[in-house]
């Protein structure tokens, strides 16, 4: 990694953001920094707000109060246009590839080639066959969104969101409901895409094994609020009870296996003095 | 009783929220519509798939609506010894009312509805988030020209279904029941004048057009992101087109020709 001092300020800071869906509190109070050219991973229960924090991230949702900067800007306060501008330089992979389904793998690779420049379509087509070379997928260009499998369709999406060179990508849930075969590939072009291109990779998953194995900063969050962070090893090692419980998936700890409510005693007892009323 | 005015109350709301949504929408869709002109070639593709693709229906219903029209019209004429006025029934009948109201319903139920499901399968899928995550709008690339397609097919296909009713009039009236050719299409001249007749039919059909394709494609954008969310606002779109095409076609039929 280099040592200039500009790869050194972090690429994403997020500071006291609190966001709120209805009356449910998504995001307490929480605060973390991506590293620039680095992979973080970002983990957490199912239902935590990981895809709301890379939507947060992305400008497609205000915070209710906190700050986040992406590139030392302040997303929430850019216009329209400058929002726009930012997101040329980010790159999202969303959890089903989101693909347009009017159009085939060849055409969703250009889309935003097309739209945000006049390139010549010689140029076009050697760009978009050189992002599908990267991701092993240059023979199924011809093929329609409807004839990839998951694995695909989300290989596709990283060659899309490559398209612009951007220096930064999120990734949705990029191990969720993949083989092993297909899970390795994600992962290694996860870890070439950051390696070949220096890009800011930012994942979230549930996925524990995998996300440890390639992230150099991992963030586990829970009910709003970072629990733990650091390098693989040191949240690993240093890990709260309640860490512990989520990277060891142990079924019953500081998370308890039980839904709350009322005691199961009670529960049973109610229900016969029911049936006698 | 307090629960079923609660209640009214409660869908009272619904509805004002809704039509706050869709208000915010049809503003952000009008302030995009330079797009229209700026990408004409995606404007050209959603005339085809929203107006092109809706010809044959439009065709076939105005086919059947105008030898039914040749039919009834003759069968009420002959009593008076006026069957030679059919001409001028059935054009004016098709101008003024069944044009504009039946391609509106036809169009709701066709283009409407695909609009609909399209859009808010596009919702479903993430695509809607992934375009403004490209940084490129759905208002401009999305909506604006399926909005602006819609909006100009509507009159055309108006004309379309009129043109071909007259022809099917002319096939039952003329062909079957030997009413005179000459007199078929002098008495539609006679009959139909330029300004009130035609210019009322077109009216209605601008204004049936811009609010079924706002409400279908409105429909699609805030329709559930679920397959049940898709199917239920697919039907929203041609039950709420339905009646606001009849409501309308009852304020503006009374706006133009009250005074008579
Ligand atoms: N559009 C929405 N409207 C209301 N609530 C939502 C919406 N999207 C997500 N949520 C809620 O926000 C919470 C976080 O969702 P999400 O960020 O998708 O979680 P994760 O990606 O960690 O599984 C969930 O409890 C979900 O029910
Ligand atoms: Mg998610």
């Amino acid at each position: 990694m280099s040592k200039d001092p500009v790869s050194q300020t972090p690429h994403v800071v997020l500071e006291d953001l609190v966001f709120r869906r209805g009356r449910k509190l998504i995001f307490d109070g929480l605060s973390l920094t991506v590293p620039r050219g680095r992979v973080t991973t970002v983990m957490g229960p199912s239902g935590t707000g990981k895809t709301t924090l890379l939507r947060l991230i992305g400008g497609q949702l205000r915070p209710d109060s906190g700050r986040i900067w992406v590139d030392g800007e302040e997303v929430a306060r850019l216009s329209n246009r400058r929002l726009y501008a930012l997101r040329k330089r980010m790159g999202m992979l969303f959890q089903t590839g989101a693909l347009l389904t009017d159009m085939n793998v060849f055409e969703n690779v250009a889309f935003p080639l097309r739209e945000h420049t006049r390139l010549p379509e010689e140029l076009i087509r050697n760009l978009v066959l050189m992002k599908l070379e990267a991701v092993g997928l240059r023979g199924a260009s011809d093929l329609s969104p409807a004839q990839l499998s998951g694995g695909m369709a989300r290989r596709v999406a990283l060659a899309r969101a490559i398209a612009l060179d951007p220096d930064m990508i999120l990734y949705d849930e990029p191990f969720a409901g993949l083989d092993p075969i297909t899970m390795g590939q994600i992962v290694t072009l996860i870890q070439r895409t950051n390696k070949t291109l220096g890009l800011t990779s930012v994942l979230v998953t549930h996925d524990v094994v995998e996300a440890m194995a390639i992230s150099d900063h991992v963030v586990l969050i829970a009910e709003g609020r970072v629990m733990d962070s650091g390098t693989a090893e040191e949240v690993r090692a240093g890990a709260s009870e309640w860490s512990q419980q989520f990277l060891g998936g142990h079924p019953d700890g500081p998370v308890p296996f039980h839904y709350p409510g009322s005691s199961y005693r009670d529960d049973l007892l109610n229900e016969a003095g029911r049936d006698r009323d | 009783m307090i629960e079923f005015l609660s209640g009214l109350g409660r869908s009272g709301l619904h509805w004002l929220a809704v039509l706050g949504r869709a208000s915010t929408f049809l503003f952000r869709v009008l302030l995009a519509q330079d797009a229209v002109v700026r990408r004409f070639r995606l404007t050209l593709a959603e005339i085809y798939s929203v107006g092109v693709r809706s010809m044959l229906i439009i065709m076939v219903s105005g086919l059947f609506v105008g030898m039914v029209l040749g039919y009834q019209g003759y069968i009420t004429l002959v009593n008076f010894g006026a069957a030679e006025a059919l001409g001028g029934v059935v054009a004016l009948s098709l101008v003024r009312e069944l044009g504009p109201v039946v391609t509106a319903l036809l169009f709701a139920g066709r283009a409407g509805s695909a609009l609909t499901a399209e859009i808010g399968l596009m919702k479903t899928t993430e695509q809607l988030s992934a375009m403004e995550m490209m940084a490129v709008d759905p208002y401009r690339r999305v909506f604006a020209p399926r909005f602006f397609a819609g909006f100009l097919s509507m009159p055309l296909l108006a004309a379309l279904f009129s043109a071909v009713g007259v022809m099917g009039g002319y096939i039952v009236g003329v062909g079957l029941l030997g009413v005179d050719s000459g007199s078929y299409f002098s008495q539609m001249q006679a009959v139909t004048d330029w300004r009130e007749d035609v210019m009322s039919g077109v009216i209605k059909s601008i204004v049936f057009g811009f609010v079924v394709t706002w409400i279908a494609v409105f429909q699609g954008v805030d329709a559930e992101p679920t397959s049940e969310g898709i199917s239920r606002a697919t039907t929203q779109t041609v039950v709420v087109s339905a009646l606001a095409v009849l409501g309308l076609d009852f304020i503006l039929t009374g706006l133009m020709f009250g005074d008579m």
